[in-house]
């Protein structure tokens, strides 16, 4: 998948830009210090599930790829699959859905976290002032509640205690439900993590960490999409 | 060019003014620009040239700025037609003129042909070192020297305010709530197109500036977010500064690939960078100027906690409502303070942050209570309810058939004694104890001559029209307090 960043209005060509694949995203991240969960990649079903013995049940299997953005809306990621039988059957299903547009694609297996809590996270070129981090609340309303807070990279931790200072929903942060409340300082981490890999990747314009789970109180970023300056993969 | 602050002094403290382009017509602006120079005060020489050569307000006027003596004037204050701007400038600058205000229109606002002859100008006036404020601009203020160089009114009270502003217009609502509040200004500039020297270049200044405690600016676009980002963060190091933005949701939606994207709006990514930068960014004219007058006479809470004093009704419990919706926290009593308070109050007290002073005992109860509240180390900061109520009684019966008689004028100077003498002893605490005492009373609007209102004025401080707005002002102080802190400054 690619974006045009800028208007084709007989302006200056547009910046051409292209997604890194899910397995890719979160390695370019993981390196500064994004926590994901562990996670394999599969190119059958056979491995899969030979993954998921690796990692225990249940597991979330996912069509991973560099032209698969929406995976979700695609039904492209498979939830709480408790037993090997489950996993061959959800790999052998996600394999077929591809499509000859998403191009070389792979499954990636991963554990199944449950939390109640969701954060979104990313980073995001603003035509004015340049790269920017960004923390919200997460879920599926998480743009129609709109509960954000942005600061320009590069950031200290002092401006990341402020951003999670700055969200109107504090009480989802604090104990609820039986879960702890949401570890800050680890958090101020992930924020940070975005800051230095966008002033270490130039070539970065945009990457999403939706969703941030708060597992135990504790967040991992359970997606990762990438965006960078370049052509889009054939 | 970078301008210096001798440019800046040049502009805001010259020696000399020149009115270039002077008319003895009432209704140009060349006319109300001498005008307001000199019926302000300014003690520096004025000089108006007019090409006729007629009497401008009873003086003679020069043929032109050639015939101004060496070195008599700083500033020159231009109401020509842009294309004889040119020759004026050099003309100008041969007399030693380090500072031009361009009120002419014709400039970036007009058209191809207007933006070449507004870079144009900025590139002579980098060659000759002068500074160029506008061009299309209303003016530029500064109290320290009673200068009132614009083509608008008012001009304001002395202070601590220096303004700087995109739109000349909201350089004079500034100035209206200056005088409508006694809370005054330092400088005041309408940075016109900008073309030389911009928001962030004034900011620079007033953080440099003896005479200047606190900048408010009204900004629409920033041409280098980057680089005014991080000029702002420096000015914010040294002085609190204000900001309101015009336009912040005219951003139209941008496509984006990612989530992060579409939530990181322009006004989003806009108010980060101020909250990033320590400037405190508020949504309209009024609260800024409220936030910049708070800013300018009360010293910063060192904590959130927030004791209400009242004299008695529901203000108090209002207030708490406010107080519930910001980051300041309305503390509960500690004992030592109870015990205190029960000595001085009647039994009926409320016994409880609001502290409802139920009407009080003695006529010195209020200032007494104010003092105990205001000393205790729990309190960061006081807000200070029900001031005028009884000088607004004296009022009517003031105005009524009855007076002077029956007792009524003694009751009536008696109210207002007190009424002054709370509010006084309000600023001099908080002067004292370096807290924020605020008063807040809808007298400030109702009733702006009475006792409490004037006392609080004449003591240098802001009276704000409602509890909820002294709280939303007092809130954002505390997150202010709060950047610096964090940040060890």
């Amino acid at each position: 998948m690619s974006s045009d960043v800028a208007q084709m209005d007989g302006g200056p060509p547009p910046v051409r830009t292209r997604i890194l694949s899910e397995a890719d995203s979160k390695a370019l991240l993981a390196a500064f210090g994004v926590p994901f969960p562990p996670e394999h990649q599969a190119t059958n079903a056979a491995t899969a599930v030979a993954a998921a013995d690796a990692l225990g049940y249940p597991v979330v299997v996912k069509l991973n790829g560099e032209r698969i953005a929406h995976k979700t809306e695609r039904g492209l990621v498979q939830l709480g699959l408790g037993d090997p039988e489950a996993v061959r059957r959800a790999a052998d299903q996600l394999l077929a859905a591809a499509t000859p547009d998403d191009g070389d694609v792979s499954l990636l297996i991963a554990p199944m976290l449950r939390a109640n809590r969701e954060l979104i996270a990313g980073l995001s070129h603003d035509p004015q002032f340049g790269m920017t981090v960004m923390v919200g609340i997460g879920g599926i309303l998480a743009e129609a509640v709109a509960d954000v807070a942005v600061r320009l990279v590069p950031i200290e931790r002092v401006d990341a205690e402020d951003m999670l200072d700055e969200l109107t929903f504090q009480r989802l942060l604090g104990e609820f439900r039986g879960e702890p409340a949401m570890d800050r300082d680890a958090v101020v981490d992930v924020l940070i993590a975005l800051s230095c890999a966008a002033e270490a990747h130039t070539e970065l314009v945009s990457a999403d960490l939706n969703p941030v789970l708060l597992v135990d109180g504790a967040p991992v970023a359970v997606d990762a999409l990438v965006e960078v300056m370049g052509e889009p993969a054939r | 060019m970078r301008p210096t602050p001798e440019h800046f002094l040049a502009l805001f403290e010259p020696r000399g003014v020149v009115v270039a382009g002077a008319s003895g017509h009432p209704g140009k602006f060349g006319f109300v620009a001498l005008h307001n120079i000199r019926a302000c005060g300014y003690q520096g020489a004025v000089f108006a040239t007019n090409r006729e050569g007629t009497e401008v307000l009873g003086e003679p006027t020069l043929h032109s700025v050639d015939d101004v003596p060496d070195g008599a004037a700083d500033l020159v204050f231009v109401c020509t037609p842009a294309s004889a701007n040119p020759d004026l400038l050099r003309a100008a600058a041969a007399k030693g003129i380090r500072a031009a205000f361009i009120a002419s229109a014709g400039y970036g606002e007009a058209g191809v042909e207007g933006r070449r002859r507004q870079d144009e100008l900025v590139s002579l006036a980098d060659d000759l070192d002068m500074l160029v404020v506008g061009p299309n601009g209303q003016g530029v203020i500064s109290t320290p020297a009673s200068l009132c160089a614009q083509i608008v009114a008012p001009y304001p009270p002395r202070g601590r305010i220096g303004i700087v502003s995109q739109s000349g217009n909201f350089v004079s609502s500034f100035m209206n709530y200056a005088i409508a509040s006694g809370v005054g200004v330092s400088r005041a500039a309408s940075a016109g197109n900008a073309a030389q020297v911009g928001v962030a270049d004034f900011l620079e200044f007033y953080a440099a500036d003896p005479e200047t405690d606190v900048a408010l600016a009204y900004v629409e676009g920033v041409p280098d977010g980057r680089r005014f980002f991080e000029r702002l963060r420096r000015v914010t190091e040294d002085i609190p500064v204000v900001l309101v933005k015009g336009g912040a949701t005219s951003g139209g939606a941008r496509a984006a690939a990612s989530h992060t994207g579409s939530l990181a709006t322009d006004d989003r990514v806009f108010d980060g960078m101020c909250r990033q930068a320590g400037a405190t960014r508020v949504n309209t004219i009024e609260e800024a100027y409220e936030v910049a007058a708070t800013f300018a006479t009360q010293p910063l809470p060192r904590g959130g906690r927030v004791a209400v004093v009242s004299t008695a009704g529901g203000w108090g419990v209002v207030t708490a409502d406010a107080i519930a919706r910001t980051t300041l926290d309305l503390f509960e009593l500690p004992g030592d303070l109870l015990a205190a308070l029960d000595e001085k109050l009647p039994p009926r007290w409320s016994r409880n942050n609001p502290i409802d002073m139920a009407g009080g005992e003695t006529k010195d109860t209020i200032p007494e209570v104010l003092s105990i509240v205001a000393r205790h180390d729990d309190v960061d900061a006081v807000v200070f309810l029900g001031m005028g109520i009884q000088s607004n009684q004296g009022r009517l019966e003031r105005e009524g058939p009855f007076y002077p008689d029956h007792g009524l004028d003694r009751i009536v100077a008696f109210h207002d004694r007190q009424d002054r003498r709370y509010t006084t002893t309000a600023a001099a605490l908080a002067d004292e104890l370096s807290k924020p005492i605020l008063i807040a009373t809808e007298l400030a609007v109702t009733s702006p001559d009475n006792a409490a209102v004037r006392g609080t004025i004449e003591a240098g401080k802001y009276c704000y029209p409602s509890s909820n707005r002294a709280v939303t002002t007092l809130d954002l102080l505390w997150r202010h307090a709060r950047w610096r802190d964090r940040r060890g400054l």
